[in-house]
């Protein structure tokens, strides 16, 4: 029997869409994991569209800061649904104690140092990347040093200011600049999935989910996802996933998914930004526009 | 589960300093929308700079406070009615950022076209109004702003409504209403406006919550663009899947499908979808899959339609009209990458018609180029036919984009299949042959010293057929005989005379384009010229055919195609016997004398 698709539904049918348009047309195809619940989301899609397949590696770009269970997570599920899960990080600047916890930086030095540009050199195949084995459960140096020319990504349009002006299949020239008030039309179906040579594209299959959406996805679908964003007891739980030293919970006392969502629901955090607990934020002004134009996800 | 409502997105439109923002921030304010005291603090902090408050700096206040929990850009605005959730699309007006405005207009559900009762109709009013019917934006309601400005006069909201509804007219589009508004005074834009009693219609937002939401077109014929076919074989994964969005209808597990342009045939086994109880029937808006009783071989681009169905038509000359977004022109002789559904082709600007100034509707004839933000009726020629359906039927399937230096340029609808011109081929072949600078030594002559005429001979199959041992063993049998074969490899080719197509991305047409002039220019010299290329489909050959005419072409078929050659030979062919059977065509066709086989 058809019936007539939902809201959820026609947000799975188009992020579908815009994963296998990525699929057909991009040869070095590459996914970002940062194992928060967007991104898990974005995974989970990837199995939808393809399958229970998912046919392109996952990159997760490890700062050595982000909160244990994290890794964790991360691991127990790339052996369980066989990803090929690459891990990348900026080790220079970790050796030499270039970050935030260490006092030398600033917050947003840091941001760079360890997201950004661990990020574009690792897509970029200059730095070392470690591949999952399977059989070892262990991350061995990857051979492949090619570029990835087509990066997905989970962001959401209502995350904040700067990533609601990006397209879904969005340009980044050599240095993974954006050229945020110059960017190509997208026409109805149709998007921009040609690059030139030196080029990349980063491909935005959520940027119509809000909040709300991802936590009814996850709970009609039963993703799972990290514990930490669940109340640990003690009235707290992170709204927002990134490294510790940044990242605060919230105040809350939801233990599972369905309470996340009537929180939501309620407009408890209406005014209150998703990503207010992420530090690195206030210190960009707010906007992030900055990180962004650099290619911080 | 209690979810939430469908979101409506609404785009607003119109010419620069018409007062969308003003619009937009007094419709957030009245509805209720903003974080609390966003309002008082604006106000305040203009009453302290000495300057007059103004719902436009809402906007660029949230533009700049993302802290606020509601986003708002250049693009998106996020809000709510008791009724549903809206996106607020705010397309620039300014004509610089037309595509901006196109790209925000071809997602929204309904569009709000703004225009300003004391500068009345301006070029973007119109211009606009001319893309949201191009972009088939069904719901267009028009707001007369700054309606205060004219004292509330009845006749001015006439006198806008007549020479705009004759516009709208002649474009096909009619406005649902006509609303005066004052964004500034907030006059029917929350609350219906006591200075213009004699208005009965509705508010913005009352007009907002009519909207009807467009339902997926299931009742319409089944329609699914392939975007993919998939055969993962991990984990003893056995199923090939069509992949692919339905665009409209319905359909069964069990029914018969036909594939166009192929014209291939099968029946659907299976519906799959991950995670997801096993469904019997699925329709339009679902990314969804199927396997097929039958292995037929099909290709993302093919548009899977359902037999006993009205079929699309394939064509490949088509009448079309074009917006054109690029800086760089529109222009013929060059190959352009076409979109349409799920379909690649290259595609060549044939013909151009009229060009349309969208801001009057005047037509300029005898234009030679489509330059940035014109709107041409064109014919323009693909190089395969595609399969397209009647914009009036099937909206999303007589829909076009092309793309130019790597980035969509333009877009456009379908009209019909052109069916009285001369193809661009046809046109370049029978010039290129008029202006030919023929020596003093004819084809006949050389046939006669030759003791054979030039011919073009190709063969093709799949990739492992063994085509290019076949082609090589060919040209040394026909050599021994002292025939003038010559085998060109492609691979010496692509780095010789193709080189610089190594790094254009839409090159595939380009290499066949330069083989059949190649062609030409070797079978005018009285060789058998031989060559192998994969997978070549009947359109290839017959674009070969036409490039290498007047001489003649010989297609040789290895193993399976879609393409019934002259002569076909299976994929475990005998070398021997296949250089011979390739012989005797050569003989039977007059090619070369008996004695040679």
């Amino acid at each position: 029997m058809y019936k007539e698709m939902n809201h959820l539904e026609k947000l799975e049918a188009f992020s579908v869409y815009i994963l296998r348009e990525s699929y057909r047309e991009f040869k070095n195809l590459i996914m970002l994991w940062s194992i928060g619940k967007d991104s898990t989301v974005l995974l989970w899609l990837a199995r939808k569209a393809f399958f229970g397949h998912v046919p392109f590696p996952l990159m997760h770009i490890d700062t050595e800061y982000k909160i244990s269970e994290m890794i964790e997570f991360r691991n127990k599920t790339a052996l369980k649904w066989k990803l090929n899960l690459l891990v990348g990080r900026n080790a220079k600047a970790l050796e030499e104690k270039q970050t935030f916890p260490d006092g030398k930086t600033d917050r947003l030095t840091c941001c760079r140092h360890l997201k950004s540009e661990a990020l574009k050199h690792t897509l970029s195949g200059e730095w070392p990347r470690y591949r999952l084995n399977h059989d070892s459960e262990k991350f061995e140096l990857d051979s492949n040093t090619e570029p990835y020319t087509g990066v997905i990504v989970g962001v959401r349009a209502d995350e904040e200011g700067s990533r609601s002006k990006e397209r879904y299949f969005s340009p980044r020239d050599k240095r993974s600049d954006w050229n945020v008030d110059d960017q190509p039309p997208e026409l109805w179906n149709q998007f921009n999935t040609d690059f030139a040579p030196g080029t990349h594209l980063r491909i935005h299959p959520l940027l119509d989910w809000t909040e709300l959406d991802i936590w009814e996805y996850i709970e009609k679908e039963s993703i799972p996802v990290i514990p930490l964003y669940f109340d640990n007891g003690k009235g707290k739980r992170y709204r927002s996933l990134g490294c510790y030293p940044c990242t605060t919970p919230v105040d809350s006392e939801a233990e599972n998914v369905r309470d996340i969502i009537d929180e939501l629901k309620t407009g408890k955090f209406a005014n209150i930004a998703e990503r207010s607990g992420r530090a690195q934020d206030k210190d960009d002004g707010g906007g992030l526009e900055t990180l962004r134009r650099e290619g911080y996800m | 589960m209690d979810q939430q409502k469908d979101n409506l997105k609404v785009v607003i439109a119109g010419h620069v300093d018409h007062g969308k923002s003003t619009i937009i921030g007094r419709l957030l304010a009245e509805s209720g929308s903003l974080p609390q005291g966003k309002l008082e603090q604006i106000q305040e902090s203009c009453r302290k700079n000495s300057k007059p408050f103004e719902y436009a700096f809402l906007l660029d206040a949230l533009k700049n406070e993302q802290s606020q929990g509601i986003t708002i850009d250049m693009a998106r605005c996020f809000f709510k009615t008791p009724k549903r959730n809206y996106i607020i699309i705010d397309a620039p007006g300014h004509i610089e950022f037309l595509k901006n405005m196109v790209t925000g207009a071809a997602k929204a559900d309904a569009a709000l076209l703004v225009i300003d009762a004391h500068e009345g109709i301006q070029e973007n009013s119109k211009r606009h109004g001319y893309m949201l019917s191009m972009l088939g934006v069904q719901q267009v309601v028009v707001l007369i702003n700054k309606f205060d400005l004219v004292n509330y006069d009845r006749n001015v909201y006439e006198k806008i409504v007549a020479d705009f509804s004759t516009f709208l007219g002649e474009i096909d589009v009619a406005a649902i209403s006509y609303i005066p508004v004052s964004g500034r005074h907030g006059d029917n834009i929350v609350t219906a406006s006591e200075n213009v009693a004699w208005y009965k219609g509705p508010t913005l937002l009352e007009q907002l919550d009519s909207f009807a939401i467009p339902q997926q077109p299931v009742s319409k014929v089944f329609r699914m663009p392939v975007q993919d076919v998939y055969k993962f074989t991990a984990d003893g994964d056995e199923r090939r899947i069509i992949a692919g969005t339905i665009e409209t209808g319905r359909i069964k597990v069990g029914d018969e499908v036909i594939f166009l342009p192929s014209g291939k045939e099968s029946s659907i086994k299976s519906i799959e979808i991950f995670n997801h109880p096993e469904e019997n029937e699925t329709g339009a808006g679902h990314a969804i899959g199927f396997t097929l009783i039958s292995q037929i071989y099909i290709k993302a681009g093919e548009v899977m339609c359902r037999k006993g169905e009205k079929l699309p038509e394939p064509g490949n000359r088509l009448r079309v009209n074009i917006f054109w977004l690029s800086k760089s022109p529109m222009i013929k002789g060059k190959r352009y990458k076409f979109k349409l559904g799920s379909t690649r082709e290259s595609a060549e600007l044939a013909e151009i018609i009229n060009v349309f100034d969208a801001s009057d509707l005047s037509t300029v004839k005898g234009k030679q180029q489509l330059d940035r933000h014109d709107i041409g009726e064109c014919i323009i020629e693909t190089a395969r036919p595609v399969a397209f359906d009647n914009i009036k039927e099937i909206e999303s399937m007589g829909r076009f984009v092309i793309v130019d230096n790597y980035e969509i340029s333009g877009g456009g609808v379908i009209l019909e299949k052109d069916t009285a011109g001369k193809s661009v081929l046809n046109q370049h072949v029978t010039e290129r042959e008029f202006l030919w600078d023929h020596g003093l030594v004819t084809p006949q002559l050389r046939a006669a010293r030759f003791h054979h005429r030039g011919k073009f001979v190709l063969l093709t199959g799949t990739k492992e057929s063994g085509k290019h041992e076949l082609a090589k063993e060919l040209e040394h049998s026909l050599f021994n005989m002292n025939l003038n074969a010559y085998y060109l490899g492609l691979n010496t080719f692509m780095k010789g005379l193709d080189v610089d197509l190594e790094k254009v991305i839409w090159n595939r047409d380009e290499h066949i384009r330069r083989l059949g002039e190649l062609a030409r220019i070797m079978t005018g010299a009285g060789l058998i010229f031989i060559s192998a290329i994969d997978d070549l489909d009947r359109y290839d050959i017959e674009y070969l055919k036409q490039l290498n005419s007047p001489n003649e072409l010989l297609v040789i078929n290895i193993g399976i195609t879609d393409y019934e050659a002259e002569l076909n030979l299976p994929e475990n062919y005998d070398m021997k016997t296949a250089v011979n059977e390739i012989k005797k065509t050569l003989n039977r066709e007059n090619i070369i004398p008996e004695y040679c086989i």
